[in-house]
């Protein structure tokens, strides 16, 4: 036996108790006795149980009662009951308020002993399934998350420590920097992963088209509704929601919202009747809603409701060090989903890639990759492969200082601060290469 | 191997002498002790159940821990009486986990009970394994997995006779500690 299966009998009739207990003890399990349901609960409450054999008939709480009590403490409890009145319905009830068995008293020594071994199983096989599923999401959860960065390192540390609550998080952070992969780790890391993730893209709807998609509609709502369909929130149910862009929606919308996160409750469009729907919420933006709220735009009792906790993520030139990690997982990925060898990129091409500027962040780097797989000669990517010119062109540099000022971030990002390198790699004594981070207002990042 | 504990065997049933002798000797090899025989004497329709036409175990079981059980030996009582206990149907036997004593019938263990010609000395096989089955349970042991064990869980006669009457490597080993 793998781990010792623990039992409580729960029985008014002490004969019963010592019989069972004796019975137990010689098969090598952990038994416990109780002689009635209020001590049987107080028990639970205090000792977790593997199975729990109790009598239905007993004086004060009878079988039936303590058993949905027991599954109010701890929902997936085995409680096996028995009787020696054995009827249809009391067998009937009790397996619909979730008894893993019924059985009747006298026993034959082989059912017991049958009833024990199933229930055994059953708990070592729920075990079994947990801890595959653990390792499964171990392996996945954060596999698209690519960095070593401090920054990201200090990303990946809040999605941890968020993850396990069930508190609101607003993502914040540039167009291409991986917001709702960040909602993704949060709920795969979280105890919802195993119900859905359900994205909503605020942006791309009209309000009328948003309403319907997050609160769902009766039949006939409007026209051409033909038949119910289920809201967002509803298919949220025990699991996430993600809105992303929430800065975009109508101030209606954002009444409508603030009510459904506060009563987790609402109604249809064309309907009447409240549907209750136990969902976390998760929104990104990549605007200041702070700002919105000052200039009247967004809500601010939404916004407090909302914004429990906070994760930034940071744009791709704070953490260029992250570039060679980024560059290899896209050739891999894209190498694979292209059926194709998996290619090298050239040193000079790499090295001009971590001096650029992303302004559309990592899905620019991505589709950068991608773009220099598919045109390229199919054993490494070259710097004529990557559209690097046109893309500074339309970045958002646009005097001679913004110009310097990213090439210096991006020097003293590449040797992480150390100013002698940083200098020597710019070809300008220290004082200077001083003189330029005070005149620029350049940090490390944080 | 001397273990300090001998064995005694106490007979309330209808056993035929020799029958005796023989589980006396495969106890005595099992345990390496000494192992004596009694006959006790007891009025049984004081432990009969008229609603259950049976023997209440349970209450056997304490008689014989009270009365004749010593803290020098481990005592089995044997029976002749089909016995339950309030919980289960039947029982083939029972002890008290690393107790003083325990019992064991061959009231179930007979083929005649379940419509087969009578066989002797599978009777006398079954007993064996059934009366060092329960002593295992006097020394501390509980149920082993492994399928000829001796100390298997066994509730049907058919299950006995797929176990043999001697103790798998791990239960021996434990046996062993516990005699030494």
């Amino acid at each position: 036996m793998a781990k010792k299966i623990s039992i409580l009998i729960v029985d008014d009739e002490v004969s019963v108790r010592d019989s069972l207990y004796n019975w137990f003890i010689e098969d090598g399990y952990h038994v416990a006795c109780a002689e009635n349901a209020k001590t049987a609960l107080l028990i639970i409450e205090n000792e977790a149980f593997d199975i729990v054999l109790a009598d239905i008939k007993m004086p004060g709480m009878d079988g039936l009662e303590m058993l949905r009590r027991i599954k109010l403490l701890k929902s997936d409890a085995i409680v096996i009951v028995m009787t020696a009145f054995a009827t249809v319905d009391t067998a009937v009830q009790a397996l619909k308020d979730g008894a893993f068995d019924y059985i009747t008293k006298p026993f034959d020594p082989d059912d017991l002993s049958h009833l024990i071994r199933n229930a055994s199983r059953q708990i070592s096989l729920t075990e079994e399934n947990e801890n595959l599923k653990q390792k499964v999401v171990s392996l996945e959860n954060v596999a698209d998350l690519i960095g070593n960065s401090e920054v990201m390192k200090r990303v990946l540390k809040e999605i941890e420590s968020v993850a396990q609550s069930n508190s609101s998080v607003v993502i914040t952070g540039e167009s291409g920097t991986g917001k709702e992969l960040v909602a993704r780790a949060i709920h795969s890391n979280s105890n919802r992963r195993f119900f859905p993730l359900v994205s909503v893209h605020c942006g791309a709807l009209s309000e009328s088209l948003l309403e319907s998609e997050l609160f769902g509609h009766e039949k006939g709502a409007f026209t051409g509704a033909m038949y119910n369909r289920k809201g967002r929130f509803e298919m949220a149910d025990n699991g996430t929601i993600f809105l992303d862009e929430i800065a975009t929606i109508s101030t209606k919308m954002q009444i409508d919202l603030l009510r459904v996160l506060e009563s987790k409750s609402f109604v249809r469009v064309g309907g009447n009747k409240e549907i209750l729907s136990d969902f976390r919420v998760i929104c990104a933006t990549n605007r200041d809603l702070k700002s919105m709220v000052e200039n009247g735009s967004f809500r601010e009792d939404l916004f407090y409701r909302l914004n429990v906790v906070n994760i930034n993520v940071p744009p791709l030139r704070e953490r260029t060090e992250d570039i060679p990690l980024l560059v290899d997982y896209f050739i891999k990925k894209y190498c694979l989903s292209m059926n194709r060898p998996a290619i090298t990129i050239e040193q000079s091409a790499l090295s001009r890639l971590t001096e650029f500027s992303f302004p559309g962040n990592v899905r620019e780097l991505e589709n950068m990759i991608e773009r220099a797989i598919v045109v390229g000669n199919g054993r490494k990517i070259t710097l004529k492969d990557l559209p690097l010119e046109k893309s500074m062109i339309s970045s958002s540099i646009e005097s001679l200082d913004d110009l310097e000022k990213t090439h210096i971030r991006n020097i003293l990002n590449k040797y992480a601060w150390n100013i002698s390198r940083a200098a020597r790699a710019l070809k300008v004594d220290r004082v200077t290469l001083y003189n330029k981070i005070s005149k620029y207002g350049l940090k490390p990042s944080e | 191997m001397k273990s300090r504990q001998n064995i005694a065997l106490i007979s309330f049933g209808y056993f035929d002498n020799g029958f005796l002798k023989d589980v006396a000797e495969a106890v005595k090899n099992e345990f390496y002790c000494e192992v004596s025989m009694k006959e006790g004497h007891l009025d049984l329709s004081e432990f009969y159940d008229p609603v259950r036409r049976q023997y209440n175990g349970s209450r056997l079981l304490c008689h014989v821990e009270e009365n004749f059980a010593t803290d020098l030996s481990k005592t089995i009582g044997l029976f002749s009486v089909d016995l339950f206990i309030p919980i289960l149907t039947y029982i083939f036997g029972q002890a008290f986990l690393n107790g003083r004593s325990g019992i064991a019938s061959d009231y179930r263990l007979s083929n005649v009970r379940y419509g087969i010609t009578a066989d002797e000395k599978l009777l006398l096989e079954r007993f064996r394994k059934e009366v060092i089955h329960e002593l295992g349970h006097t020394f501390g042991l509980i149920h082993c997995h492994v399928p000829t064990c001796v100390m298997r869980s066994g509730t049907y006669v058919e299950d006995i006779d797929q176990k043999e009457e001697s103790f798998c490597s791990a239960c021996r080993v434990a046996l062993n500690a516990i005699l030494d």
